[in-house]
């Protein structure tokens, strides 16, 4: 069985202690969540961090909760957390959706919020569903904290705005009373990265899209969201005339590369394709009352 | 490093290296063969134990992060001579060949039943699926939870 | 025969005899009690790693272990220099072709053994590979078999002495000439190209060894995971010169084999080196991408076939080209004579005219192997060759598939049928397992619903130009009829390096009536301690708890080759039931005595002798035990004690069959397929364990779906292998497999002296073509023939538009 390269390891008590911690010992310490992403490139010896900061023990980062306009999920909230949350299901069924195709459930009960999105993988889930509802990551450091925009959140593929001293401690979700959400994702098999994947949420009013957030994984989109392709159906009537034109300019926008998954012209169709069952899903939600 | 942590209802102290992982120290450290590795990438799931309660590949946790933590594997199953429903399951429905997925499969399988002790054969497959069987086709492994589920214990077991 | 109403039940309430019996060996592994080879720990134990090459295709410059041996906790440093001196560079192959234990000149495929490193424990061996500098000269691989033989292509097999190209074998079955007439004359006329991928057995547990050279004793005791560990004996003894009386193989309990496991890997012999060199015993154990880059792979058949018929229907011909990829070292784990293995069985279940077939084995820049993954030899391409092209043929005629198949299959009274490569098919009513499996399925309404389906989507707008308009899926059935030869084999055909296929077997009766039975074969979760003893039970009326049954010690158990091959119930059960019969007779001598009369003036009724038409005069097996171990006078020339021992030499294959039907669900939107139903009829003749032999269908039919739709190991152009973790070499879970629908006919072979046929392989030979089948059936509305597996929603979309990809290069 393959084995890590040796490190030091410390366990963090509070947020405090894991940013000075990291701080302390500056780009070759690497935090530590559910490891599901770490620990297998560790193994192989991709990764060779000197020092690992287990977050594990910061519990009071592990929440869903409704905060003013805002749902605020800890960083330390695994994934299986998300699928069965009560409030998540309210407001944003999205997170179900996508929960129930990520990874597997054992590793679900690992994998977390926080982990997810500092590890950028460009066919994560998570970060298309972030993206799509238009979130916000907050950081912690020495110097106190800030907030990005979650699709702002990335500068390029595995690669994140966090500084080497920097935590991410939530991730904030708007609330949008009324709205529906979907996610679609087409996999190899149960349990692989996606081949194509798309999240999204409408807003409706009287019949026409009045906000939509479409966000995509695993095809080369620049923050895991399609922009163009929002703003071409923000005001159009809920239809699936304006679903397909919304389709096609996802599917425009997005650079897919051919791999083993598949070439790219098939990931394009399957982003066209998707987008349009992913709003059209949302819409029959928002229409049903919501979520 | 010092590790500390209960294991089948034991705690157990050890010295080892930061980065050996938890698979390792069960079955090198403790002797707890039952609980198998397959794959480095936590692809199969004959890793799974449970920690604090929850199933989890135990390949991708390091024995640091689970100092302080409950573990709990195959060999608390049965409770004296008593097997485990689950157990029990698995033997009268053929859910196992060659016996290497069975320990991962049966602790997820556990969990399944202490949290929806009527599952259905959906709700069966849902909870296995990051784990790999290569020789029942998973039809007898369905069978064997469908068959715990019918035939609870009286006293309920584990959590 | 197979009939269970009849058999008594035991004090345990086992089964004495056939039926439905839980296993014996679950006891220990529910409780993680099994002893599986990574389990075993032995005093002052060392740990062996392998440093393998991260090139297809490179010579060797220089190899620097300096810093490797500085390591503190690091014991041995292993070159295939120092193996030069020892003679141990290179090993054969079970395919009469030398393979490198460790890469001395170059290196020939990407995971290659380089080196291998001793230390005190897995974690320090594995830090110590990252220490060895190698340098390499990067050689132009040899990746696309289809252009191995091309001039100029690079000779990787320059080791051998004057080899200038990458031939390996041609080797050919049937009448050429009548073929062709056949061909020439045909109303009909159809080809197809082919790939059957290159594939991974993939056993939950991976390949190890623990090696123990006793230095004071010069004895050697091998812990390995293996299917064959007499084999394993000797070919230490040719292969490292080992005195064999000093070698002892032990198989622990193995975690899955598939036939990943019949080998010996380059791996076993450097942890016997290891211990030779440093005198502690040294584990070896690989991890999951070892075994999937280096060890077993299966298939990787190019194939072209051809199939000749009349308009009405009538099958006539099949002609068939194979280019086969062996890899960098021709090591296919066979019968010494078979370098295709029994492809020969290519014509299948069918009743034709003529059929001839080539095959021309090639090396490549990739790992070796091409036998393994529950294959029979091959039985699994020759029977996917032959339902793809029956299937071809239907679509060419317009004809139901079923209908065909109907019209083609062999008849009852064929049996005893000599094929048209001269195998003789033992028994079978192909037509009846046929129709049992159409009527399971439903097949009609089953073809009315697709119809239904078809017509919702074209009402929706679905069209070629518009696969997914309108959501619409498109229902797919496939049908797979397949005829397998397994039980290898008689000795008088069949061998590996000169070691016949016969199997020994042992059974001892102790004074109290309880037994023990000796085994050569070795269970990898087939339940061989359950079922055998239950054939003793069937002979001999001792209750399967009373047998216990030994296996997987070459030092406790009489010589055989071991299980692959469905082999095991085919030879090893019917020596099981043969030496059992030597009891029964030798039981009815001794009872004879003890009731002073004649051995003819005894009836046997399971369980004792008895006189005649005097039921009271009886001795049970238990009291005739006890008799044999006492002082009763036995008649001259009898010996006392209860036991005897066969070696059994089977008189010919036999031939398990089965009708299989999958239904399929295919978005033609995404190219996403799910196997909704499968059924499968199989005919193995009777079922010792019923529950085993299902248990053993299921696991195949999921190597089916697995095959069909995600499983392939690939090669990027440069050689390297992209398969080579269980992220990207995908295996079927709980998800991908619907609940399996079996069946069963019952046709004993009439050789076999239980009439069993053996099954194991079964499944996983038979399912693949009917899941391709079932898909391309769904994609008729496209014009879709063929589509190479695996079926990915990416190579579904792909073959929708008439551009499905080669499945063994990924760019």
């Amino acid at each position: 069985m393959q084995v890590p390269a040796p490190f030091e390891y410390d366990r963090a008590s509070s947020v405090e202690e894991a940013v000075a911690l990291l701080e302390r010992h500056g780009a070759e310490a690497r935090p530590i969540a559910g490891g599901h992403s770490l620990l297998p490139m560790m193994k192989l010896r991709l990764a060779r961090p000197e020092r690992l900061v287990d977050l594990n023990d910061l519990t009071d980062l592990s929440y869903v909760r409704a905060e003013g306009e805002w749902i605020a999920l800890g960083a330390m909230t695994r994934h299986a957390e998300l699928a069965a949350s009560d409030l998540l299901a309210r407001h944003y069924k999205v997170f179900q959706d996508a929960e129930r195709v990520i990874a597997d459930p054992v590793v679900r009960n690992r994998g977390t919020v926080g982990g997810s999105l500092c590890q950028g993988d460009p066919a994560e889930d998570l970060c298309a569903v972030v993206a799509a509802l238009g979130g916000q990551v907050v950081l912690r450091s020495s110097g106190g904290g800030r907030v990005v925009a979650a699709r702002d959140f990335y500068l390029g593929p595995y690669e994140t705005v966090v500084a080497p001293a920097e935590l991410v401690t939530e991730v904030r979700i708007p609330i949008r009373p009324g709205s529906g959400s979907a996610y679609e994702k087409v996999e190899r098999r149960p349990g692989d990265w996606a081949i194509a994947a798309v999240g999204c949420f409408v807003t409706l009013a009287e019949g026409s899209v009045a906000d939509c957030g479409i966000g995509l994984a695993a095809v080369g989109a620049n923050g895991y969201c399609a922009p163009q392709a929002e703003a071409q159906l923000r005001g159009q009537p809920a239809t699936e005339e304006s679903f397909r034109s919304a389709a096609e300019a996802a599917a425009a926008s997005c650079r897919p590369q051919s791999d083993q998954r598949g070439p790219a012209d098939y990931k394009r169709d399957l982003v066209r394709e998707l987008t349009q069952r992913a709003l059209r899903r949302a819409a029959a939600r928002a229409m049903a009352g919501g979520a | 490093m010092q590790v500390s942590m209960s294991v089948n209802g034991e705690r157990v102290n050890r010295e080892v290296e930061p980065r050996i992982l938890l698979v390792h120290f069960l079955r090198d450290e403790l002797n707890l063969t039952g609980t198998h590795w397959g794959c480095d990438t936590s692809n199969c799931g004959t890793c799974v134990v449970w920690m604090d309660g929850v199933p989890v590949k135990s390949c991708t946790v390091l024995a640091a992060m689970a100092s302080g933590r409950e573990i709990r594997t195959v060999e608390s199953l049965e409770q004296g001579t008593q097997l485990d429903p689950v157990q029990e399951g698995f033997m009268r429905e053929h859910g196992l060949q060659c016996g290497f997925c069975t320990p991962g499969m049966m602790m997820t399988a556990r969990w399944l039943l202490d949290h929806n002790p009527d599952p259905s054969e959906a709700e069966i497959r849902e909870a296995i699926s990051g784990q790999i069987c290569r020789c029942t086709g998973y039809e007898n492994i369905v069978r064997a939870v469908r068959w715990a589920a019918a035939h609870p214990a009286t006293q309920e077991v584990g959590s | 025969m197979s009939t269970t109403a009849e058999v008594p039940v035991s004090p345990a309430g086992n089964p004495i005899g056939f039926g439905r019996m839980l296993r014996k060996e679950d006891q220990r592994f529910l409780r993680g009690q099994g002893n599986y080879l990574d389990d075993i720990k032995l005093p002052g134990m060392l740990h062996g790693a392998i440093l393998r090459s991260p090139y297809a295709h490179a010579r060797i410059v220089s190899i620097d272990t300096a810093a490797a041996e500085a390591h503190p906790k690091v014991k041995a440093v292993i070159t295939g220099k120092m193996l030069e001196g020892l003679k141990l560079a290179w090993m054969p192959t079970l395919s009469q072709d030398v393979q490198a234990v460790l890469a001395t000149d170059k290196v020939r495929f990407q995971g290659q053994e380089v080196a291998f490193v001793v230390a005190e424990d897995r974690y320090s061996a594995r830090d110590a590979l990252e220490l060895i500098q190698v340098e390499y000269d990067p050689l132009p691989p040899v990746v696309d078999a289809r252009r191995a033989l091309e001039d100029g292509a690079p000779v990787i097999r320059d080791d051998i002495e004057g080899k200038r190209d990458n031939h390996i074998f041609d080797w050919e079955a049937g009448d050429r000439e009548a073929t062709d007439r056949v061909f020439a004359g045909a109303d009909v006329v159809v080809a197809q190209d082919m790939l059957y991928p290159r594939v991974h057995p993939a056993p939950m547990e991976t390949c190890g060894s623990i090696a123990h050279m006793d230095r004071v004793t010069g004895q050697l005791t091998a812990w390995s995971t293996t299917q064959a560990p007499h084999a394993h004996r000797t070919l230490y003894a040719l292969v490292a010169g080992l005195p064999e009386h000093k070698v002892r193989i032990i198989s622990p309990d193995i975690g899955g084999g598939f036939g990943n496991k019949v080998g010996i890997y380059p791996g076993y012999v450097l942890a016997v080196v290891g211990s030779i060199v440093t005198g502690r015993p040294v584990k070896w154990v690989e991890d999951r991408s070892e075994n999937l880059t280096s060890t077993s792979f299966a298939r990787d058949y190019h194939m072209h076939g051809e199939i000749a018929a009349s308009r009405d229907g009538k099958i006539r011909g099949l002609r068939v080209k194979v280019l086969a990829d062996h890899g960098a070292f021709n090591g296919t784990a066979q019968p010494t004579k078979f370098p295709a293995g029994f492809f020969h069985i290519f014509p299948g279940s069918y009743d034709l005219e003529a059929a001839h077939c080539q095959v021309t084995g090639v090396y490549t820049n990739k790992a070796p192997g091409g036998v393994a993954y529950a294959c029979s030899f091959r039985v699994t391409e020759a029977v996917y060759l032959v339902e793809r092209m029956v299937d071809v043929l239907a679509d060419e005629l317009g004809m139901d598939p079923a209908e065909l198949r109907r019209r083609n299959l062999l008849r009852p009274e064929q049996f005893p049928y000599t094929n048209k490569t001269g195998w003789v098919y033992d028994s079978g009513n192909y037509g009846h397992t046929l129709e049992v499996a159409l009527e399971k399925a439903g097949y009609s309404e089953l073809r009315r619903q697709q119809e239904e389906g078809r017509a919702r989507w074209r009402a929706a707008g679905g069209s070629p130009e518009k696969p997914g308009a309108g959501g619409q899926h498109l229902m797919g059935i496939g049908i797979s009829f397949f005829t397998e030869g397994v039980g290898a084999g008689p000795k008088k055909h069949m061998d590996i390096l000169g070691l016949g296929m016969a199997d020994g077997c042992e059974l001892r009766v102790h004074p109290t009536g309880k037994a023990q039975l000796r085994l050569s074969v070795q269970t990898q979760g087939q339940g061989h301690e359950t079922t055998f003893a239950q054939i003793v039970a069937h002979e001999l009326g001792i209750p399967p708890e009373d047998v216990e049954v030994i296996h997987g010690d070459t030092d406790n158990t009489p010589f055989g080759l071991g299980t692959y091959g469905s082999r095991s119930t085919p030879v090893s059960g019917a020596a099981a039931a043969v030496v059992s019969r030597r009891v029964k007779d030798k039981a009815r001598i001794i009872a004879a005595a003890a009731l002073e009369c004649s051995p003819d003036d005894l009836e046997w009724e399971l369980g004792r002798w008895q006189v005649k038409g005097d039921p009271d005069k009886v001795k049970t097996i238990q009291e005739i035990a006890m008799l044999a171990h006492g002082t009763l006078e036995l008649p001259e020339g009898v010996e006392g004690h209860l036991d005897a021992s066969v070696v059994y030499d089977p008189p010919n294959l036999t031939y398990p069959y089965g009708a299989y039907i999958c239904v399929v669900d295919l978005d033609p939107a995404t190219g996403r397929v799910q196997v909704e139903r499968f059924i499968a009829v199989d005919d193995c003749g009777p079922r010792i364990n019923p529950m085993i032999v299902e248990g053993q269908v299921h696991g195949g039919l999921a190597d089916g779906v697995g095959m069909a739709l995600m499983e392939a190991i690939q090669f990027d152009s440069s050689g390297n292998c992209v398969s080579g973790s269980l992220m990207e070499y995908l295996l079927p879970t709980s998800l991908d497999c619907p609940s399996w629908e079996l069946g069963e006919t019952v046709t004993p072979s009439p050789h076999h002296p239980l009439g069993a046929k053996g099954v194991g392989e079964s499944a996983t030979v038979g399912s693949p073509p009917a899941v391709v089948n079932a898909v391309i059936d769904a994609l008729e509305p496209f014009g879709v023939r063929h589509a190479d597996m695996p079926l990915t929603p990416a190579q579904v979309w792909l073959a929708i538009r008439g551009r499905p990809l080669r499945t063994d290069i990924v760019e």
